[in-house]
């Protein structure tokens, strides 16, 4: 049951003690209105910004080294210097689409405080001279997508969007647009092709940033909604201000979503790159330890993509560096926690099933081999499964994301770890992103495919060839 | 014969207008006709069609990609049972199973009386309030078998009027005031450096009213 430290207007948001950045508005009941932001330093940071040169304000975003929190953490200011100059327009998308299982912060940001998004938008716009915004929100988030509407309505009604804003030579509009209901058009330029009216598939790279050749051929500067909530904290306060918070190399704060297992589960703004798995997990300021009776089994630290992580990771910090060196990812900021209760199998078969789901079709590894994948796993957790099995998991795997594999012949070499960053047969991550679970269950919980494992192999159909 | 509604077909125009391309206006459209009509019809993609200046093919094409499109009928409230990860830990599958054993429907099916579809769906970002669905598009959360009968009993009894029908997504749309748009001009028009990057020259800051 929730219990009083749940916001209740807010389901899923834990409002414990710590700095926050940009949840500082959740408490109040109706933090998404332009009323309340503009009573609780709402648009300063937009106004500081305007009295500034366009280029001094990228300068200190770049300062803050405000790393990207849709997955990838490349730093915001280093991508907004991507841009080739002259070849305008530009343009600014915004990746509302959140669907990483495991991931939710970027809903909560939009339908809690919308303003705090389109202020960091316009603050992007303005230091870069990008023409117009798209502000793509997850179909599914209808609520968001109110939110949204409403306080873009209010916000040009206002003077803060769209025609000389605040009675300033600058001027931007931003368009709300939703999808439709596809996990890969969170991928940058899946979500370009939506944006341009087409079936949501990455395109081929190079160029790697849409900064080069993005929506309309032109330069485009994508950012995922948690990264641009945090820029108007940043112009109202300071760059060196945001660095006072979180690491060095990882500064100021960021949400992590952790579900599953736990005693108090929920949605935490954390320093960033200070606070460990282990405190997230078991600390009385958050999640307060697993279910009662029960321990720890495994967690995954960065949503369905990222390779699992167990009793041995607790102590690293949620922080980039050390999480890759590790052989994960902390990805979208979301953590799933597993007690001895659950099937290991299982547990990986669901989130193939996601990515085997959700496979654009655009690449064969990915398109056949992630379905290829949930069938074994299938039979495998019905009984059914044939000892060549797990072998033939690895073999498949490795042809969406070569290896090494935890497999018997790279033990001698202590190959034993998830390839991370993986390498890829396919255009887009995704593919890949499906051999994260079968590797680090098949590394830990082999057993578990074994004594599933029950059948033998089918006897080889021999034809003999006539001389 | 128009398929969208005389105001319908001025929101369509309006929302063209906001791209620098109509042909980005298609999704839009397509929630507009389903917003609309319930679902996606060929009539439907014919029209949006002719606004976008693609062929009809091309908007099925495009929408057949995004599951939220259906091109057939369905029921008036769509019930969407989260069993991924986070939701399966906590008796996702098991709410999936109910679902179907009250509604008497496997997922993807409609009920007879054409008033509840069902699905199975992927994660739906309220992992900590496994587990969770939604119907249309509206979540419910923490969601137990008798949470469930009683939301169904509440629907049929037209407990629920805060839910629309299947396919208005929100209550609220943005609408740009004539006076107040910047500049959405396809970007061939737009070859120019935005006025303020100038101030870039300048050595001193400006000062803001």
């Amino acid at each position: 049951m929730p219990t009083n430290d749940y916001v209740a207007h807010a389901p899923g948001y834990v409002n414990n003690e710590g700095p926050k950045l940009v949840t500082k508005r959740f408490e109040y009941a109706d933090s998404f209105t332009l009323q309340r932001f503009l009573a609780t330093d709402g648009y300063t940071g937009l106004r500081t910004a305007l009295t500034k040169r366009p280029v001094d304000v990228h300068n200190e975003v770049r300062g803050a080294t405000l790393l990207g929190r849709g997955g990838a953490g490349f730093p915001a200011g280093i991508k907004w210097g991507f841009l080739p100059p002259g070849k305008y327009p530009y343009y600014l998308v915004v990746n509302g689409d959140e669907s990483e299982p495991g991931t939710y912060k970027d809903r909560l940001l939009m339908e809690r405080d919308p303003h705090q998004l389109i202020e960091g938008c316009l603050i992007a716009c303005y230091a870069l001279g990008l023409s117009q915004c798209f502000l793509y929100v997850r179909g599914e988030m209808a609520l968001a997508q109110e939110r949204i509407a409403q306080a873009l309505n209010e916000a040009y009604e206002a003077g803060y969007v769209g025609r000389n804003i605040l009675g300033s030579d600058f001027s931007v509009d931003i368009v709300l647009t939703w999808g439709a209901g596809a996990y890969i058009v969170g991928e940058e330029t899946a979500l370009i092709e939506s944006l341009e009216g087409n079936r949501g598939m990455p395109r081929l790279k190079p160029p790697y940033f849409p900064a080069a050749i993005g929506l309309y051929g032109q330069p485009t500067i994508v950012n995922n909604v948690e990264t641009l909530a945090n820029v108007g904290w940043i112009m109202a306060n300071s760059a060196e201000q945001y660095r006072a918070y979180g690491s060095e190399t990882s500064p100021g704060t960021r949400m992590f979503a952790i579900s599953g297992h736990v005693r108090r589960p929920g949605v935490y703004e954390v320093q960033h790159g200070v606070t460990t798995f282990r405190e997230l997990i078991y600390g009385d300021n958050f999640c307060r330890g697993i279910r009662d009776g029960h321990e720890l089994k495994t967690f995954i630290p960065g949503g369905g993509s990222a390779p699992w992580f167990f009793e041995e990771h607790l102590d690293l910090p949620l922080e980039a560096g050390p999480v890759g060196a590790a052989g994960s990812m902390l990805g979208s900021g979301a953590i799933v926690v597993m007690d001895e209760t659950t099937d290991a199998v299982k547990a990986a078969l669901r989130v193939v099933q996601f990515f085997a789901r959700e496979s654009c079709g655009k690449c064969t590894p990915c398109r056949e081999g992630t379905r290829w994948e949930e069938q074994i796993l299938e039979r495998i957790v019905a009984g059914e499964g044939r000892p060549s099995d797990i072998d033939l998991l690895l073999d498949i795997a490795d042809n969406i994301s070569p290896g090494p594999y935890p497999v018997a012949a790279h033990h001698a070499q202590g190959l034993e770890a998830v390839p991370f960053p993986p390498k890829q047969t396919t255009i887009c991550p995704l593919g890949p992103s499906s051999v994260a679970p079968i590797a680090s269950t098949i590394r830990r919980f082999r057993h578990e495919y074994d004594a599933k494992i029950t059948k033998r192999d089918p006897i080889p159909l021999r034809i003999e060839v006539l001389a | 014969m128009s398929f969208f509604t005389s105001s319908n077909l001025d929101l369509a125009r309006e929302i063209v207008g906001r791209y620098p391309r109509p042909r980005s206006a298609l999704i839009p459209l397509m929630h507009l006709a389903q917003e609309q009509h319930g679902w996606v019809s060929v009539d439907a993609m014919r029209q949006i069609a002719d606004l976008c200046g693609v062929t009809a093919a091309e908007v099925k094409g495009t929408g057949s990609f995004y599951e939220m499109f259906k091109f057939h009928p369905v029921g008036s409230y769509l019930i969407n049972v989260c069993t991924n990860i986070s939701c399966m830990l906590l008796g996702g599958e098991e709410l999936l199973e109910h679902a179907q054993y009250r509604l008497g429907i496997a997922p993807g099916e409609t009920t007879e009386d054409n008033m509840f579809t069902l699905e199975e769906v992927e994660c739906i970002a309220a992992c900590t309030e496994a587990p969770c669905l939604q119907v249309n598009y509206r979540y419910r959360l923490r969601v137990s078998n008798t949470d469930f009968d009683s939301l169904l009993d509440r629907i049929r009894s037209g407990a629920e009027p805060d839910l629309s029908k299947h396919g208005t997504l929100t209550n609220v749309r943005q609408q740009i005031p004539i006076d107040r748009v910047a500049n959405i001009v396809p970007p061939e028009h737009a070859r120019e450096m935005p006025v303020w990057l100038h101030r870039n020259e300048a050595s001193t800051t400006q000062a803001v009213n």
